[in-house]
């Protein structure tokens, strides 16, 4: 047993998901380590986004259980797979990103990351009428907000960019925002699919600090989903491998790296030449 | 000249009451890209709920002028509550349950709401035209020649006062307050918003509450202004507020007032000059010209597809 599945802050159970006839994920199980980096890799069209899909609440799993366990020392828990996408996102605190850019483009940059901390501030304005009067509990508020947005702001540099609109700024940029503004929701665990999709490396490099910088400082637990294997060999703790929606590797980059069956799975191989595969990656490791 | 002051002035009072009537479609629009054709309706019902207070207060009968203002803001408050409840009943028993469906199907279930509400108060009001006397009046002479008076009725005033007033603290709602930022992100991408933890549903039912105690504001001003209502005036004032907000292009709340007022002195002026028959026909005529050259109206955003 590994440490991811000690105490894990979500888990996976025996996920099965249909389209029809189309089994896009088969009886998948694996866990998400509490304060850690975990990659959810494969070939395209492995299934990695559905599995996200059924995390955030988009698809309704045909069988299986997801249960994120928010405390350390058990607590309260919640069962993913049985509520909505808003209230994942709401009550459950899981927040995601997609695989393209889903800003708020009219919005300025500081408006999106407002936008995200609506729900305290909506109760603080007593529900429009107070942040009319301009209430002490909602300016409080308000400020409050506004400092975590600059916080943000300042660690993906664009505090001085703050007022400008989002869709305005450079690609790399916005992919940061789109972290910072899932941040700002406060989520317990957060989901990143295809993060370095299109970044230079330069903009990746950030992208990897940032990410290093969510998981150290705050101990906010990331599940991604990743292409670029340079991203996933540099920060992931534990990598798991979904090959047509099944689970073919499971451990921690080194580990997997390793993998006969994942060197399979990229490159493409039949079934039976797994085993000339696997002695080959063995021949060249001795 | 003093004939053009006048009709300016009565033109913007119109303007003034298509304008706010206009923001309830541009808003709803904005946030579900589907025309609220009952909103007519709904400035129809705030209406005969404005008489029905008036007469159940007998506002008429009273003699002292700080209780008739007293009782009027009593009637504008109650007017706007009961609408808002209107607006929100229309959107959660017609456009609600059909939010996931394809996108002619809003706009058929609120024709027919619109219908059924025509209806409902035909029933229940009777279909005779219901007067009511003059209750704010007096006013000022700005001007006088030739036997010519400019008159600037106080109720036009107060119309005037009240809709800039209103403009400027919905627009500070829309620009400052979290819900004016969810509405907004709502109008952008309505998945991302309910994954950031908005709750879409009541975003977009508080809109329609926003729209509808605007329209009734409206409201209570055309029936203390003209004194005469029926069932159907919502139709006619429903077709050129829509025609107002397409104008100033829809979506754009300074565009819904700009072309509220623009509609308001078309008209007027129209009738002043030309031929009151054919008014109607001069501000959709200029609407037509309009949207030849500028499709997405007088300040609504062109929609450019990135490629």
């Amino acid at each position: 047993m590994s440490h991811w599945d000690e105490n894990p802050v979500l888990s996976v159970e025996h996920l099965t998901m249909r389209f029809g006839g189309l089994v896009a994920i088969d009886d998948l199980s694996f866990s998400v380590g509490r304060g850690e980096i975990t990659a959810l890799i494969g070939p395209n069209g492995a299934g990695k986004t559905t599995v996200f899909n059924c995390i955030t609440g988009f698809y309704k799993p045909t069988e299986g259980r997801i249960t994120l366990h928010p405390h350390v020392d058990g607590g309260e828990t919640f069962l993913l797979e049985r509520m909505a996408d808003h209230e994942i996102a709401r009550e459950a605190h899981v927040a995601r990103t997609f695989q393209n850019i889903r800003l708020f483009g009219g919005m300025t940059v500081l408006e999106n990351l407002m936008v995200a901390q609506h729900n305290e501030l909506m109760k603080a304005s007593a529900w429009t009428i107070g942040g009319v009067l301009g209430i002490s509990g909602f300016r409080s508020a308000e400020h409050e907000a506004m400092d975590r947005a600059k916080y943000w702001l300042d660690h993906i540099g664009l505090l001085d960019r703050a007022d400008d609109p989002a869709a305005d700024l450079p690609y790399g940029a916005q992919r940061r925002l789109e972290i910072a503004r899932a941040m700002c929701t406060e989520p317990v665990l957060l989901c990143l699919d295809e993060p370095a999709a299109g970044l230079n490396p330069r903009e990746s490099n950030q992208l990897n600090e940032l990410l290093r910088y969510i998981r150290n400082e705050h101990g906010i637990s990331i599940l991604l989903i990743e292409h670029d294997m340079s991203v996933v060999m540099q920060i992931s703790d534990h990598v798991v491998v979904l090959d047509y929606g099944c689970k073919i590797s499971d451990g921690t980059a080194e580990e997997v790296r390793n993998d006969p069956s994942v060197i399979a799975a990229y490159l493409g191989v039949e079934d039976d030449e797994v085993e000339d595969v696997e002695a080959e990656v063995e021949g060249a490791a001795k | 000249m003093e004939y053009f002051v006048q009709q300016l002035i009565n033109g913007i009072t119109t303007g003034s009451i298509y304008g706010l009537i206009a923001i309830g479609y541009t808003m709803v629009y904005g946030i579900i890209g589907m025309i609220n054709f009952a909103h007519g309706e709904i400035f129809m019902l705030s209406t005969f709920i404005a008489l029905i207070v008036i007469t159940a207060l007998g506002i008429l009968g009273m003699s002292s002028v700080a209780l008739i203002i007293f009782a009027l803001l009593l009637v504008l408050v109650v007017a706007m509550v009961l609408t808002a409840v209107w607006g929100w009943a229309v959107e959660r028993i017609a456009y609600r349950p059909l939010r996931g469906s394809f996108r002619l199907a809003p706009l058929i279930t609120a024709i027919g709401m619109s219908i059924v509400l025509q209806n409902f108060v035909q029933i229940t009001q009777g279909a005779r035209v219901k007067p009511l006397q003059p209750i704010v009046s007096g006013g000022y002479t700005l001007m006088e020649k030739d036997g010519f008076q400019v008159a600037l009725s106080n109720m036009q005033i107060i119309i005037v006062v009240l809709t800039v007033g209103l403009m400027t603290a919905f627009s500070l709602i829309i620009a400052r307050t979290p819900l004016g930022r969810a509405q907004r992100a709502c109008e952008q991408d309505r998945r991302m918003a309910s994954l950031l933890g908005i709750n879409v549903d009541r975003t977009i039912s508080l809109t329609f509450v926003m729209g509808a105690m605007l329209a009734a504001v409206a409201g209570v001003m055309y029936l203390l202004n003209y004194g005469v209502i029926d069932f159907y005036i919502g139709f006619v004032a429903g077709v050129k507020a829509f025609t107002a907000a397409v104008l100033g292009g829809i979506g754009s709340l300074p565009g819904a007032m700009l072309g509220g007022l623009l509609i308001g002195l078309i008209e007027t002026f129209w009738s002043a000059y030309f031929s009151v028959e054919y008014k109607d026909v001069a501000a959709f005529s200029i609407l037509a010209i309009v949207l030849i050259f500028l499709p997405s109206g007088l300040l609504g955003k062109p929609e450019v597809e990135k490629v």
